[in-house]
């Protein structure tokens, strides 16, 4: 089977006259770097071309393959110039790729793109890498090493030793001895072999235990493939302490992903611990709350196509305000009618949520939406040498909390969380002490669905934007509200929490589907047991 | 319980709302049409109605089908499985229909089959499956599992070396099925067990953040590590994401899918995605002149030039063009007819092949691999050489490697036992 039959025309007749003139001698030192070569669809020769160009001990080398890893390196089609685009947007300045001189601004449609595919982006990595080891700045020489982790081909040890003593970073110097120490391992000498060992023990990377574990492996017939004793023991004790940590770094990461997991549903249920909590009104409405919620984040950030960094911050207040609305507006216009009667308010809410839906699907269409994630949500946070939290993940847990205490300080401390606790303790009284009962039943809806357009605006970040948004978040709410204690707000935190981490811990032995079955019969059999969730409110008002 | 409550109300209103007004004329060719638009699968299913509406348009824009004009019935199933049989029925059995061209997913197809072989109708099929059936009244123009996951397989193993795999898939059974023949596949292959790692997600899974973490520790054995994904629809949005985030990129682990097209990709933020890859039949990049003249007609006839065309809706071309063919040369609608005359047809694709229908009731496909741009399109990376007939029985697993299906008169059987020499009916298992 042949690589790729995928070819055109078009594309073989550039390459070709890109070859003959990358062919004609006499040109500056700079242009000798077979550029030309990376154009069409031979990815063979791309390959060769790549490394080539990073061999070539050229200036240019890393910028130009930097470049093309980002999709940036692209030919103009009036001259075949190869240039580089500052942006991948529809109008970008470009630069010449060899000398690197200014050229204007130039759409994107009169450029055409050097294709990679993975091999090449693999080759270029290692290429880039290699180049790296040169950069001024820490962090890229250190992430420059660890790349080169897997690769002992003689020309990377040599680069690398060559490195070495000019490497002044005490973390980087590590790095690169523990690099050459694992291409040590396979060194006939047994001292060389256990010195190496010792040198890569305590390093966390993840080539160090694969190769250890190689050490240990045995052959066919049961006899280790290292023949010496020493290094055996030394292996293995360096193995295990490996483990040890890893599994350390494991929990911390099973807690993490089960508090994230957690504050998601915590934040999902809020809103409605507020509706159906504190109110008694089984808002079935609840999921597309948050649903407008996502749908503000996306009209918002096509409101502002360029401030896409700054766009949540101004989702959070325009989502909290649009859900609101439609919360104040569905309160006074349907659910106000059906206080008492639990049966129509959960059909009537039911209606609208579908009535909602519909109102997306023909607005937006049905399709999913794309949001988009700003930069500094994306990617991961680096703690110690294994341990990676999502960022996305974090803030989310820090928005889902600030949320939830803002709302307690709320309901606690402003006359309209008197009034509000007033009303859902004893309606009747609360009205004689001059409370206007109506208009607080009002701002309480908006308020709990306000805070279900916050969720939403989290959750475009998690997951898809379509009219089914809320559906899939609606089951899970209802789940915490009732395990957490009806009417409890410190319940619904304690519940979304377990729930979140137990759900967490079960996942790696039971799988998803099974750890999600799980949860559910866990809280059919609690709730048979403790009906009124994990916090029952207790007093007179318990029993109206 | 609430969710029943709901497809039963959505389907009632539907139901209400698309009544079909059968035009009662006599010289018209009825084709029924049996995709969902409303209810979930509306996303993906609607665009197969409009795609049925346009080939209809052109047939009749071209002096129809043995000289009478061929009439379109849209029925709206409404992405209730129980309802695609009443349905199904409906268009049989009340409109006349010639042929019926509709389902996406492998349940609803299930679901009326009973239908067609009672009736004796015609079914087309357009979307991929996890094989296994062959029926005398369905005709499977979309791809077989030989057609789509073992060529990706291949692609992955040959040319990017991949040595441990992660089986990813929505909990239904598409999936399901299509990772034990992979499974198998692999096996055979000299693939260790400890090398293989099998996941299965809820419908609309969001939260990865453990799994992703599962497939990179998995990943970091040292030996080059791919996942085959079968996970449905929407799913794969987070899933991608936290790959992204997870600092997982496709030149580390990269992830093949057979459920996420240019459809799929034109919701969301490709940014994570690019280097991913996804084998299909069809791309909409595809350089062929039948491919540009396709887009072209869909573009004029949806008005709208920024409207996708995907795998399916090129098997729903394929899948009629060989109809009408088969029409014209039995010169009748009659179903007994058709699916004599239709074996053997060959028509057009648009991938610059000749698709050819076999007597196994599916069709012979090019497989091609794609890799996600920045811009949200595929860019093949990879073709098979000529085309890959398709396969309707598995021949890497063990209780499904002796049957054959065969609907010429040599055996006139879908679920032929080469062994004990029995045909145990025209149906499924």
């Amino acid at each position: 089977m042949s690589a790729l039959t995928y070819s055109s025309t078009i594309g073989r007749l550039l390459l070709a006259s890109c070859l003959l003139l990358a062919s004609l001698p006499g040109i500056a030192a700079a242009a000798d770097l077979p550029l030309a070569k990376l154009m069409g669809f031979d990815f063979k020769a791309k390959s060769a071309a790549i490394t080539a160009i990073a061999d070539s001990g050229s200036p240019r080398a890393a910028t130009i393959l930097g470049a093309l890893l980002d999709g940036r390196l692209l030919m103009r089609k009036a001259d075949s110039r190869m240039v580089i685009a500052a942006t991948s947007e529809p109008k970008t300045a470009i630069s010449d790729a060899l000398d690197g001189s200014e050229l204007g601004s130039e759409e994107l449609v009169n450029l055409k793109k050097v294709v990679i595919n993975n091999q090449l982006r693999l080759v270029l990595r290692g290429a880039l890498a290699r180049l790296g080891l040169a950069n001024s700045d820490r962090d890229a020489r250190l992430a420059a090493v660890e790349a080169l982790a897997a690769d002992d081909t003689p020309g990377t040890i040599a680069a690398l030793e060559d490195a070495l003593p000019k490497e002044q970073d005490a973390g980087v110097k590590r790095a690169m001895q523990v690099v050459l120490a694992l291409a040590a391992l396979g060194r006939p000498e047994e001292t060389q072999r256990l010195a190496a060992v010792n040198i890569v023990s305590g390093s966390m990377l993840g080539e160090v235990r694969n190769r250890l574990a190689a050490l240990l492996a045995k052959d066919a017939e049961g006899k280790p493939l290292e023949p010496s004793m020493d290094v055996r023991v030394a292996a293995a004790r360096a193995l295990r302490a490996i483990d040890e940590r890893r599994a350390h770094y494991e929990l911390v990461q099973t807690i993490f992903f089960g508090l994230s997991l957690g504050f998601v549903l915590v934040l999902a249920a809020t809103g409605l611990a507020i509706t159906f909590g504190v109110m008694g009104v089984i808002n079935m409405a609840h999921g597309e709350m948050m649903m407008l919620g996502a749908y503000t984040t996306y009209v918002v950030q096509q409101a502002f196509p360029n401030h896409i960094e700054q766009s949540l911050f101004m989702a959070i207040p325009a989502a909290f305000l649009v859900a609101a609305a439609v919360g104040i507006v569905i309160e006074r216009g349907i659910v106000r009618f059906l206080y008492g009667r639990p049966l129509e308010t959960l059909l009537a809410t039911f209606g609208v949520s579908l009535f909602l839906q519909q109102v997306v699907r023909s607005v937006f269409s049905p399709l999913n939406r794309a949001v988009a994630t700003p930069q500094w949500m994306s990617g991961q946070l680096l703690l110690g040498d294994a341990l990676a939290l999502t960022w996305n993940r974090l803030y989310i847990i820090v928005f889902s909390a600030l949320v939830f205490a803002a709302l307690l300080a709320l309901l606690r401390f402003t006359s309209l969380g008197l009034h509000v606790r007033a009303v859902a303790q004893n309606r009747a009284m609360a009205r004689a002490m001059g409370v206007r009962a109506g208009w607080v039943d009002a701002l309480t809806f908006g308020l709990g669905s306000g805070v279900a357009g916050l969720a939403g605006v989290a959750l475009s970040q998690l997951t898809n934007v379509g009219p089914n948004l809320g559906q899939s978040y609606i089951i899970d709410s209802f789940m915490v509200v009732v395990f957490g204690g009806v009417g409890n707000l410190w319940g619904t935190l304690v519940a979304g929490l377990s729930l979140g981490i137990a759900n967490k811990f079960l996942e790696p032995f039971a799988g998803a589907v099974l750890a999600k079955i799980l949860v559910l019969v866990f809280i059919i059999l609690f709730i048979q047991k403790w009906p009124r969730g994990l916090f029952p409110q207790r007093g007179r008002a318990a029993e109206a | 319980m609430k969710l029943s409550i709901r497809s039963l109300l959505t389907s009632m209103v539907a139901a209400l709302v698309v009544s079909t007004t059968p035009v009662r004329a006599e010289d018209t060719i009825k084709v029924g049409v049996l995709h969902s638009l409303s209810g979930t699968m509306a996303i993906s299913e609607t665009t197969l109605k409009d795609t049925m509406l346009m080939l209809i348009d052109e047939q009749n824009k071209k002096g129809g089908l043995l000289g009478k004009k061929l009439e379109a019935v849209v029925v709206d199933p409404a992405s209730n499985w129980p309802l695609f049989a009443e349905k199904a029925r409906e268009l049989l059995a009340k409109d006349k229909v010639a042929a019926v061209f509709g389902c996406w997913t492998s349940v609803s197809r299930k679901s009326v089959l009973p239908v067609f072989e009672e009736l004796n109708g015609l079914l087309f099929y357009p979307v991929q499956y996890e094989g296994e059936e062959s029926s005398k009244n369905v005709f499977y123009t979309g791809a077989a599992p030989n057609q789509q996951a073992i060529p990706a397989v291949d692609y992955l193993m040959n040319d990017l070396g991949v040595k441990r795999w992660v089986l990813a898939g929505t909990d239904y059974v598409y999936p399901r099925t299509t990772n034990k023949i992979l499974e198998a596949y692999l096996k055979s292959k000299g693939v260790a067990e400890a090398d293989i790692m099998i996941n299965y997600t809820p419908f609309g899974h969001s939260d990865w953040q453990s799994i992703v973490s599962d497939i990179k520790k998995f990943g970091s054995a040292g030996k080059k590590t791919a996942v085959v994904s079968t996970i449905n629809g929407d799913a794969n949005v987070p899933f991608y994401k936290e790959l992204g985030n997870q600092g997982v990129s496709a030149a580390d682990i990269p992830v093949v899918a057979f459920s996420v097209g240019d459809e799929e990709l034109s919701g969301i933020d490709t940014k994570p995605l690019v280097g991913h890859l996804a084998a299909w039949n069809y791309f909409m990049s595809i350089d062929d002149p039948a491919n540009a003249a396709a887009l072209k007609t869909w573009h004029t006839f949806i008005k709208n030039d920024k409207r996708t065309f995907n795998d399916p809706m090129e098997a729903h071309v394929i899948g009629f063009n060989m109809w009408v063919k088969a029409v014209e040369a039995a010169k009748s609608t009659d179903p007994a007819a058709v699916q004599k005359a239709i074996i053997g047809v060959e028509t057009p694709n648009l991938t610059g092949g000749i698709s050819k229908m076999l007597p196994n009731h599916h069709i012979t496909k090019p497989v091609l691999i794609g890799e996600i741009q920045a811009n949200g399109q595929f860019e093949t990376v990879w073709k098979t050489e000529g085309l890959v007939p398709g396969d309707a029985w598995s021949d890497f697993l063990p209780d499904s490697k002796v049957i054959e299906a065969d609907w010429t008169d040599k055996l006139n059987c879908g679920n032929y036992n080469t062994v004990t020499k029995k045909c145990s009916g025209q149906n499924y298992k």
